[in-house]
């Protein structure tokens, strides 16, 4: 729930944590709130759909009883994909960024697999190429004000409560942050190994993270999420001592979803095996 | 959970396409690879639909099954799941079927 204007479960704000200016969308609809304005607090009856119809959300409409399928009826033939206008977006997005040559990656993993931390890691040792960073969670500006630490450009979607980012969501994050031709669009989906899976967002690559003390039987438990990824970094490497994971049976599970998809095994700690994942970064321009 | 979103973008779907009707109901076809519980969405439609042409519409859910093709022997064969497991003994297959998550048809007044 938005608590500018307080308008229901889907609302989704996306807030840039250095003029702390605030944009966000109902359903579609995409308003900006200046800093620390207040907004509309009455919850008139509105309109998500350019008019065509009108809720509230203070009073519950009563439940009605589904009627056995009656007549007088009309059948309207649709065949329509539910995910069409996500996926529209997200290929005029890709079109978009491939125009200004910036590329984007997607970062997906459960919570604290070290996602922030690698991109902390990443904007620091990365030179000669703009980075900026999409943040998506459900809550809090924290891990975009890390980014900005970090030396980077962030922007926070934070999705309420919303599992995932969706196409319109990183439009509207890339319409805030601008970036300059060529750049590095890093996307730290939310912490979430389901739902993040089945929106595409218009990147160009998907990335899962996964870090050792998860256990090396996550893709089989996670399927969807391991069978849509173009890399799978493994990360906390300098904890294997520690723990019981198979990194041998971590690729074999991954790539029973994904054929002869990469492992990098990396420490965004100590720094362990961060070459590779420059290059891999580095290549994907090319 | 994800079921909240694709169940309100069925109803944006719906509503983009019946001209500010009224809808009495919904047929979706969903696959059993598509990573949507159908059971999910039945129980967020109620909440989805409420103050829309589509508030009170019945739900009827097709369950679409998975199908693989072998990228070694080309035969197709049914997958449960996305674990890939041709009855030649190869794991490596490309999904063909079981991932739609369609608005098939809808009943208007
Ligand atoms: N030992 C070790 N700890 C790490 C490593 N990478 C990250 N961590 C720690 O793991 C915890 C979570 O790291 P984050 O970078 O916040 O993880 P995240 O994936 O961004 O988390 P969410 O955004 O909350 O999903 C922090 O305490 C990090 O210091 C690593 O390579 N080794
Ligand atoms: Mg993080
Ligand atoms: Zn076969």
């Amino acid at each position: 729930m938005c608590d500018t204007c307080g308008c229901g479960a889907t609302d989704v704000r996306v807030v840039d944590p250095g003029t702390g200016a605030v944009t966000h969308t109902h359903d579609g609809v995409t308003h900006t709130h200046e800093a620390g304005e207040l907004g509309h607090a009455v919850p008139e009856p509105h309109s998500h759909d350019g008019g065509r119809t009108f809720h509230t959300h203070d009073e519950v409409p009563a439940t009605a009883e589904a009627p056995a399928h009656s007549h007088g009826t009309t059948t309207v033939e649709l065949e329509l994909d539910v995910l069409g206008k996500n996926n529209a977006l997200a290929g005029e997005t890709r079109a978009w960024l491939a125009a200004r040559d910036l590329v984007a990656v997607n970062l997906m993993s459960s919570p604290g697999s070290g996602k922030t931390t690698l991109l902390e890691r990443t904007i620091r040792e990365t030179a000669g190429r703009q980075v900026v960073v999409v943040e998506g969670d459900q809550e809090t500006l924290l891990d975009a004000e890390r980014i900005r630490a970090a030396g980077a450009r962030a922007v926070q979607v934070n999705t309420g409560a919303g599992c995932h980012l969706d196409a319109e969501m990183l439009r509207t994050a890339l319409d805030s942050l601008a970036p300059e031709n060529g750049s590095l669009v890093m996307v730290e989906n939310v912490g979430n190994l389901v739902c993040p899976a089945l929106f595409d967002l218009g990147e160009q690559a998907r990335v899962v993270v996964i870090s050792v003390t998860e256990g090396d039987d996550k893709p089989l438990k996670y399927p969807h999420m391991f069978s849509a990824a173009d890399l799978v970094v493994l990360n906390k490497t300098d904890l294997l001592p520690y723990v019981d994971f198979d990194v041998e049976a971590l690729t074999a599970h991954a790539r029973a979803l994904r054929p002869g998809v990469r492992v990098l095994p990396v420490s965004a700690r100590t720094g362990e095996g961060l070459d590779a994942w420059y290059t891999w970064l580095a290549e994907l321009s090319a | 959970m994800h079921e909240l979103s694709i169940t309100q973008d069925v109803v944006r779907t719906v509503v983009d396409h019946t001209d500010g009707r009224t809808v009495a109901g919904v047929r979706l076809r969903i696959g059993a690879l598509a990573g949507i519980v159908p059971d999910a969405v039945r129980f967020c439609f109620d909440l989805a639909t409420q103050g829309t042409t589509l508030e009170g519409a019945w739900l009827e859910i097709e369950e679409e099954p998975g199908r693989g093709r072998c990228r070694v022997c080309r035969n197709e064969f049914e997958m449960a799941d996305l674990l890939p497991l041709c009855p030649c003994g190869s794991t490596d297959a490309e999904v063909v079927a079981g991932r739609s998550l369609m608005v098939t048809s809808v009943e208007v007044v």
